[in-house]
């Protein structure tokens, strides 16, 4: 896999619908169960209406790498996504605190952190938000010239952008603060 | 047991008492859960003295139950009830959200509330922790700013509880504004900003209850099902049928407002005085307008058939709601005269805030309206207040009243029958003529004059157990699939029915054994099941009590304004014709088991398994 073929995940915040359907194809897929909590992609919706699908969003540097001292995380050399080794996973938190976009979170149940895989590079909630046809997740290739990590952000400040495109600056100001 | 999380909480409000409870599987199979669960449960528990229950009282029972297909059918939604402070029966009234998901994902396929609590609490649900909170902070708040507190407040409680968990999403909830605070009988069970349980009135028992809101939050799994692989084939079967209904997509039910008008003479226009209008304004390209968000469904929708409307600018700025259905594009428009979509988004908004359910209170609001009009009630009567049709600021004022009972908003509070009845007393005329109500709950925005309205026939009301509500209507034969019995499953199974447009009655059956491994024919459903939930209700209706009694047959009709010709439009001078009207009615008494009065026959009872209710019958004189 090149580089050109190695996907991205584009998401166009304001075209979410809130439906939740990549929630559940990722917990069909990497749990076996509809288990939203354990989802690699959850949809925040801090304010009602301004939904969030929230996911790695693989900064170049990958700080959650570095910061992980059990070395559990690794890049794919394939796919560049985040795997995560959970026999070796200590649920220390420190990926959570290096990730400019807060994303990793522990699997509800087990001691250990989830990111999104990518699947192997066939993203499985990008096939449910295409069949929608909501065009909120769109798998787009990697490129060079793009800095991801300057995409990532916490649903908290995703939510405050995105609020303000959709719903104006004052009223924005006055649901959330 | 599969589809069930298997137990549910029981809250005591007032002794602070929480826990769980659990029902026989055969409960489980016979009544499933949601509103026929509901229903059962409120018979065992109340139906001895049922007549005595005052709804607004803290014997009342608060149910808020999920479903086996919760989280599997695409879409979803919770169903609320208890005794009716509108009907004084039974209504198992549903909203969407993801307040059923996160309930089942914390382990519990639902809440029996009693009680009241001696001070404004809200309650507050992580998994197995379950708490009953202080509402102060947010009582007396509206819509937005109770949400705002709520989300914040619990997900610093629940990172509190998993340290090191990372971002921890928000919860659902489910709350009440003033409207359900002040106990009026027209208030919502409200989630997210506009999608409530209006029917019933369950808001204000909410309020009774002092209880502000349900918080929920669940970091379980949804319950494992009977046949996984069927399941999700089965679903995503449903899923491409509502890819494909590019029209419901795009416009939902509010692609309604013109054609049920226009078209069909069917939506109710200044109080039902006129059912047609050939307003262009009403269009679905005219709201378009005002979305920002063309798509808005709650977990695992594919049809999203809501959006999110937000007036930008002019002298609403700042509005914002789930874009009107149809059912508000009637009952906050048309009905009050009002015929542009930016004022429609606007009352919808201030509806919203309020806690108000927007049908039963859009139609209180059309009501005085009348009165106003007629000039039974004064500027003087109505607190200075001169509700013209379409006069925007003056429903807002009305309905800020009716939320807080304040002034003649403590009688409009009553919904349009009670409130009729108190107005008429006080002028000394009937005003009940001008009440478009069934049974203490106001009709949906479907009118049977016409004949062309696809869910309202004839009979639709007069004779459904849940009285005025347009999602449960009464139809022959009984075993079709729009009728009542029909929706009986939706709201018990638990799922939304435009997620099931076009799914033929057998892939549900096959969905439900898939799901809970347990078989259901068509037959036993219709023949037995929905028609024992059925029975539960409408003996529930007919006790009623204490303020209010329906008598069988003489109430189980259409409101006096349902046999007034239409006035204008293409069916002008058409109602109904009251002979065939009886013959349906008598037809459909038959076919349910009931007498010629329409109370249930003692061997349809006993057949069903209710000998307790024959009994009880039999006490109140209903059956001889």
């Amino acid at each position: 896999m090149s580089r050109n073929d190695q996907v991205w995940i584009k998401r166009n915040y304001e075209n979410c619908s809130g439906c939740r359907r990549c929630e559940i194809a990722c917990a069909l897929y990497h749990e076996g169960k509809i288990w939203p909590e354990a989802s690699r992609i959850r949809v925040f919706m801090l304010v009602p209406g301004v939904e969030i699908p929230h996911l790695c969003f693989q900064c170049d540097d990958y700080p959650c790498v570095e910061a992980c001292p059990t070395e559990a995380l690794s890049v794919n050399s394939q796919t560049r996504a985040v795997n995560v080794d959970a026999s070796k996973c200590t649920a220390c938190g420190l990926c959570i605190k290096a990730c400019p976009g807060n994303v990793p979170h522990l699997h509800p149940e087990g001691n250990y952190i989830v990111i999104c895989d990518l699947c192997d590079g066939k993203p499985k909630c990008v096939k449910a938000c295409q069949e929608g046809r909501w065009n909120t997740l769109m798998p787009v290739p990697r490129e060079k010239e793009v800095s991801y990590k300057t995409l990532a952000k916490t649903p908290k400040e995703l939510t405050h952008e995105v609020a303000k495109q959709i719903l104006g600056e004052e009223t924005a100001k006055e649901v959330i603060d | 047991m599969r589809g069930y999380a298997g137990k549910f909480l029981e809250i005591d409000l007032s002794n602070r008492n929480i826990k769980e409870t659990k029902f026989p599987d055969e409960v489980l199979r016979d009544y499933i859960g949601g509103r026929g669960l509901a229903t059962k449960v409120l018979w065992d528990r109340l139906g001895r003295e049922w007549e005595t229950v005052d709804p607004l009282g803290p014997e009342n029972i608060l149910l808020v139950l999920t479903g086996p297909f919760t989280g599997y059918f695409p879409g979803t939604k919770v169903c609320v009830s208890g005794k009716s402070p509108q009907s004084n029966g039974v209504i198992g009234s549903t909203v969407a959200g993801e307040f059923g998901i996160d309930l089942k994902c914390a382990g519990y396929d639902g809440l029996i509330i009693t009680g009241k609590a001696e001070k404004p609490c809200y309650v507050f649900i992580c998994d197995n922790q379950v708490e009953i909170k202080d509402a102060s902070p947010i009582w007396g708040k509206k819509a937005r700013e109770t949400l705002r507190f709520l989300v914040r407040k619990s997900i610093e409680e629940i990172k509190d509880a998993r340290p090191n968990y990372g971002e921890v999403k928000e919860p659902s909830i489910l709350y009440i504004g003033p409207a359900g605070e002040n106990k009026t009988r027209v208030a919502a069970v409200v989630a997210k900003y506009a999608h409530g349980a209006g029917y019933g009135g369950y808001g204000g028992v909410m309020g009774a209850k002092n209880l502000k809101a349900i918080v929920a939050k669940g970091f379980g799994p949804v319950p494992d099902v009977y046949d996984k692989e069927k399941t999700l084939s089965l679903a995503k079967g449903f899923s491409e049928l509502n890819f494909e209904m590019e029209r419901f997509r795009r416009w939902g039910t509010g692609g309604g407002g013109y054609f049920f008008g226009a078209e069909t003479s069917s939506e109710p226009i200044r109080n039902w005085q006129n059912e047609w209008h050939n307003k262009e304004s009403y269009k679905g390209e005219e709201f378009d307008k005002y979305w920002v968000k063309k798509n808005w469904g709650d977990f695992g929708c594919p049809t999203t058939c809501l959006k999110l409307a937000v007036l930008k600018t002019g002298r609403f700025k700042g509005a914002i709601c789930d874009n009107p259905d149809y059912e508000l594009e009637a009952y906050l428009g048309t009905n009050l005269g009002i015929f542009t979509p930016e004022e429609n988004i606007y009352l919808s908004y201030v509806s919203n805030e309020l806690g108000l359910c927007g049908i039963q209170g859009g139609a209180v609001l059309g009501l005085a309206a009348e009165l106003y009009e007629k000039e039974i009630l004064t500027k003087e009567d109505l607190d200075g207040i001169e509700p013209e049709w379409a006069n925007v600021e003056a429903f807002t004022t009305l309905a800020e009243k009716v939320a807080f009972r304040q002034g003649i908003g403590d009688i409009l509070a009553e919904g349009v029958y009670r409130a009729a009845l108190k107005l008429g007393e006080m002028k000394g005329v009937d005003l009940l003529k001008y009440a478009v109500h069934e049974k203490g709950v106001a009709i949906g925005a479907h009118g049977v004059r016409s004949g062309k309205d696809f869910i309202a026939k004839n009979i639709a009301y007069a004779c459904s157990v849940q009285g005025g509500d347009h999602t449960s209507t009464a139809s022959l034969p009984l075993d079709q699939g729009s009728g009542e019995l029909s929706t009986i499953m939706a709201d018990s199974a638990v799922f939304c029915v435009f997620a099931a447009f076009g799914i033929e009655d057998i892939k549900m059956f096959n969905f439900y054994e898939a799901v809970t491994g347990w078989k259901l024919t068509k037959k036993e459903w219709y023949n037995e099941k929905a028609l024992r939930i059925l029975h539960l209700q409408r003996a529930m209706l007919l006790l009623g009590g204490p303020d209010v009694k329906w008598k069988p047959k003489a109430d189980d009709d259409n409101p006096p304004r349902f046999w007034e010709p239409l006035p204008s439009g293409p069916y002008k001078g058409k109602t109904l014709d009251r002979k065939m009207f009886e013959e349906s009615r008598l037809e459909y008494f038959r076919a349910a088991g009931w007498n010629e009065n329409g109370v249930p026959k003692p061997e349809t009872l006993r057949r069903l398994g209710l000998e307790d209710v024959e009994a009880k019958l039999k006490e109140v004189s209903l059956i001889k």
